[in-house]
């Protein structure tokens, strides 16, 4: 008995170092592990924003006048708009129909005569409804540009403005509204999913290919000590990828980290477990490493990608939906590094996850040894 | 304790099935005498669109301390013993046993004994010489201690001492080989299971293999299943299990194959004719079973009833002389197939040949002059020039690697050429591919037909790729079907047809443009010896009607076929000429009549490759 757990000391040994040796010699593994991260956070950390900035927006003003100009100065200095003055509002329309514009903001002739007078001065907004997002967004910052107007207006008077209620607004967690604090912890777990399961579902195929699993398999070697040799390595170098991000989430994108480095370290190895099982599970089925990259993108980053919550929100989602999520690991990832990064280390959310996170781990590695037989067919 | 019960069987201890008669008999069984015994194996794998049983009801035994060679061709089912032996597969019937445990229930146990060898010989190839060592002394759990020795033993055998630190994927075929062979003996196995370890490797490789493997059972009493393509090394084997399409043709010591041809087999030689000539008239004639081509004579073997009076099959050659010769394995396998084939289907019919005389050799219809072709560093082909006449049969020899097909594909404008000219059919290859590629026919390696097709189909389609259509395309669809005997399958789909079949659609296909030139890589590879004489004599026909051929094997004897050869290594050309002056370079004293192999062996040790691969 203690020789034989002396002998597989020894396989897994030389199991491991060869897996170390390969990653060295085969960029491939070094590139999804480290290049691939830094390549999708730059792009999609950068080009994926909610925040409606600088929409364009048409400011048609049938009769200038001093009100007219204070409202479109009011325009100029959102950081929400960039206008531009149209003359006629069938020029605007057509700047509208070119997608020049997003929004026309159109003052009628009669706009500075009835505010004078003291009559309703109705303000028109053609707002483009196609992205039915932003549309909502620049339709509330519209409102908050001339709300804002108003009490200007009311300061200069020397009067306050009379509001029946004052609404007293604090944002917590990110205050700043800034939509990349809370896209970029999400993005980490989608990278992550792709890393992990491509990973382990490569390297498997990898040694199907090119006949090498054939010979591994007639050596006295366990399938439970091939899979643990695979997994040890490819842990490593996913936590060196995992690393790699947070110091970019931190450095690059400036975004908070509140909760503590360990839990973050916990959270990451059960879903890196996760992962990784993911990535042994496709390659007891495919073979063939382009086979085994284009399930392991379909099944894990596209999912990952729309039902983990980390760009839509999980809760606005269809019941069936919604509990089809459960299904997807990146959601629990989602949750916990969306805390730990802006809320801190908030056990209530990150202990459920985490939970569910094992269970997620148990169940594919678990299934992959079952399904790994020391056989060909 | 395991080691215990896998030497001897212990009385009362459920002994080997096998032997159940003999132990009735209370005599005691010397149970490893017998090292894999199996009895009605039978696997079957589902396929699309019907299941392939690999092996059929499959009852064979292999001795202890010897070498015991698997036959067959491609399909027959060696590679699926060879995995069942292994415990990588579970058969569907029968039982297969190996040093007395069971394979299937005691697959950890025969995988810590036996020692197995895929085909692709499961090296990383981006670990070195010694790291792929050290990986398999890791996971047969050799101890420290005694690697240093092992190690020094195995690298001095293998010649790969001076590449230790060399990357295993930038050794050359043959060494690879070499390393996957001493990786599996790094733990000195009892029973060594070798799949196909010797083919496409060039021959110096071939015959330190078999050092290899021959000092392991004499020295270590090590048992060898070893199997094989190349009939030749059947005769080196202590016995051999010939298989075909799954099923046991015979199992013996090979000379029992050859034994009952003594007396029928003879060389013909005729002043007057060609030796193709002379093996297309052989072999039309109802008492000969076999004729095949030797150097400038043809080798023959004959019936029963003919064997007697050989004379009266050159009735019709002038000036002819027939002499007997001892009968070798592959005369007996043929026989046996030929008993077999016929008894099962439609006697053989004899390939239709050409009435047209014999088109005039007029004129070079490729040249080639001082061709390279570079991948990064690596020098696939390394100046090479030769001509071919128009109507020749044209033959590359080379093993796995040599640069045939490298160079096939530049003749064919598939691949640019680093440097050199290439004229194919008057046209310069490297300015106008196109016009060059409407007047050759190309039948790639692996036979590049679609398998979903059906073979008409598939007819069909290269036809109008070729730019056939209306009349000329039905008459030539019609032509294929006919001349190539694919008439009565015409519906099926081809990827369901044996390897005989797929080869004849895929020459067709290629043949379709009616080419001048036709380009043939590596044709024969893994089809049965009856399949492959009968592709041959297709060749000579259509050389017959003025077509020449180019044509690439790693079959030596094959390479008698041609009318003149080029031996190829590491990119090089070692030779070219007729295969008579080619063999005629290594006569010694001690070798008159040297072989093909005896030959290039010669040649590659008079011109070591640089780089010393072959140090």
């Amino acid at each position: 008995m203690m020789e034989s757990r002396g002998g597989s000391l020894m396989r897994m040994r030389g199991l491991v170092r060869k897996e170390f040796l390969q990653v060295v010699r085969d960029p491939s593994a070094l590139a999804i592990a480290f290049v691939l991260p830094v390549v999708l956070l730059l792009l999609f950390g950068y080009g994926v924003s909610l925040d409606a900035e600088h929409v364009p927006v048409a400011l048609v003003v049938d009769q200038p006048s001093a009100d007219t100009a204070s409202l479109c100065a009011e325009f100029e200095q959102s950081r929400y708009f960039r206008p531009q003055s149209i003359v006629g509002l069938r020029a605007a329309e057509q700047a509208m129909r070119e997608r020049r514009v997003d929004a026309i903001v159109h003052l009628r002739e009669d706009f500075s005569d009835r505010l004078q007078s003291g009559r309703v001065a109705p303000v028109q907004l053609v707002v483009n409804g196609v992205d039915a997002n932003t549309a909502r967004l620049v339709t509330g910052y519209v409102q908050g540009v001339y709300a804002k107007w108003l009490e200007h207006r009311a300061q200069a008077a020397g009067q306050s403005l009379a509001v029946p209620v004052a609404m007293q607004q604090r944002i917590w967690f990110n205050s700043n509204l800034r939509s990349r604090n809370f896209l970029v912890p999400g993005l980490i777990a989608v990278i992550m999913t792709l890393i992990g399961a491509l990973l382990t579902a490569l390297v498997m195929a990898r040694e199907w290919e090119r006949g090498t699993m054939e010979a591994l398999l007639v050596t006295p070697i366990s399938m439970r000590e091939v899979l643990i040799g695979k997994i040890l390595p490819y842990f490593v170098l996913g936590m060196g990828g995992m690393a790699l991000s947070v110091v970019m989430a931190v450095w690059q994108f400036e975004v908070p980290l509140r909760g503590s480095l360990w839990v973050l370290l916990l959270g990451t190895s059960l879903f890196l477990l996760t992962a990784l099982g993911m990535g042994l599970f496709i390659s007891t089925v495919a073979r063939i490493q382009f086979v085994a990259a284009q399930v392991a993108i379909i099944t894990t980053f596209l999912p990952a990608f729309i039902l983990s919550g980390f760009i839509f929100d999980i809760r606005s989602m269809p019941a069936v939906i919604q509990v089809i999520t459960h299904a997807i690991p990146a959601r629990y990832f989602v949750a916990i590094l969306q805390t730990v990064f802006l809320a801190g280390d908030v056990w209530s959310v990150i202990l459920p996850n985490s939970i569910a996170l094992a269970a997620m781990a148990a169940v594919f590695l678990g299934l992959t040894r079952r399904l790994s037989r020391k056989q060909l067919s | 304790m395991m080691d215990e019960s896998a030497a001897s069987v212990v009385p009362g201890q459920p002994a080997t099935p096998g032997h159940s008669t003999q132990n009735d008999a209370a005599k005691p069984v010397v149970a490893d005498d017998v090292v894999l015994w199996a009895e009605g194996l039978t696997k079957t794998f589902s396929a699309k669109p019907n299941d392939v049983t690999a092996v059929r009801g499959l009852s064979v035994r292999v001795r202890a301390h010897r070498i015991t060679g698997l036959i067959g061709p491609d399909g027959a089912g060696k590679t699926t013993l060879m995995r069942l032996a292994a415990g990588l597969l579970v058969p569907d019937e029968g039982r297969i046993e190996v040093l007395g445990l069971d394979c299937v229930r005691d697959q950890a146990a025969v995988q810590a004994r036996v020692g197995y060898m895929p085909q692709r010989f499961g090296l990383y190839e981006d670990l070195s010489v010694q790291e792929n060592l050290d990986l398999y002394a890791d996971l047969h759990g050799v101890p420290q201690a005694i690697r240093g020795r092992r190690y020094d033993e195995l690298m001095r055998m293998t010649g790969l001492a001076p590449f230790t630190a060399r990357l295993a994927g930038r050794l050359s075929g043959g060494m690879k080989q070499k390393l996957g062979l001493a990786c599996v003996l790094v733990h000195p196995p009892q029973l060594l299971l070798l799949d196909e370890p010797t083919v496409g490797v060039d021959p110096v490789s071939r015959r330190e293999l078999w050092a290899i493997v021959n000092r392991f059972v004499e020295h270590e009493g090590t048992s060898v299943l070893m199997s094989t393509a190349y009939l030749d090394e059947a005769e080196r084997c202590d016995e051999v299990i010939v298989l075909d399409e799954g099923s046991l043709i015979g199992q013996g010591p090979p000379s029992q194959f050859s034994r009952p041809l003594t007396g029928r087999t003879f060389r013909v030689r005729a002043t007057g004719l060609g030796p193709r000539d002379v093996q297309t008239h052989l072999a039309l004639r109802s008492e000969v079973i076999d004729a095949v081509i030797q150097g400038d004579a043809v080798r023959v073997v004959l019936t029963e009833a003919a064997a007697s009076q050989p004379d009266s099959v050159l009735t019709g050659l002038e000036q002819a002389v027939i002499e007997s010769v001892p009968p070798r394995f592959e005369d007996g396998f043929i026989a046996t197939l030929r008993a077999k084939r016929s008894a099962g289907s439609a006697a053989r019919s004899p390939v239709p040949t050409a009435r047209a005389e014999p088109a005039a050799r007029d004129g070079l219809v490729i040249s080639v002059r001082h061709v390279q072709r570079r991948f990064g560093e690596f020098l696939a082909v390394n100046d090479i020039s030769f001509d071919v006449p128009r109507g020749e049969v044209f033959g590359l020899l080379g093993a796995n690697g040599a640069g045939k097909t490298t160079l096939f594909r530049m003749l064919c404008g598939l691949l640019p050429a680093s440097g050199g000219t290439l004229q194919v059919a008057g046209v310069d290859v490297r300015k106008t591919a196109a016009r060059a590629r409407a007047r050759i026919g190309y039948m790639s390696q692996k036979f590049s037909l679609y398998g979903t097709l059906s073979v008409q189909d598939n007819l069909q389609f290269f036809s109008s790729a070729y730019g056939l259509s209306g009349r000329r395309r039905r008459d030539r669809i019609d032509w294929a079907l006919t001349e190539f005997e694919l008439g009565p399958i015409g519906d099926q789909t081809s990827g369901g047809l044996p390897l005989g079949y797929k080869q004849r659609l895929a020459l067709a296909c290629a043949l379709m443009h009616e080419p001048e030139i036709i380009f043939l890589d590596e044709p024969t590879s893994g089809v049965d010896p009856l399949a492959r004489r009968e592709f041959w004599q297709r060749i000579n026909s259509l050389v017959h009607q003025g077509v020449t051929v180019l044509v690439t094997t790693h079959f030596m004897e094959e390479a008698e076929y041609c009318d003149r050869m080029a031996i190829m290594m590491s990119g090089r050309l070692l030779a070219l000429g007729t295969p008579s002056e080619i063999k005629q370079q290594a006569v010694s004293p001690e070798r008159p009549e040297p072989t093909m192999e005896d030959a290039f062996i010669a040649l590659i040790e008079s011109k070591p490759p640089a780089g010393g691969a072959h140090a």
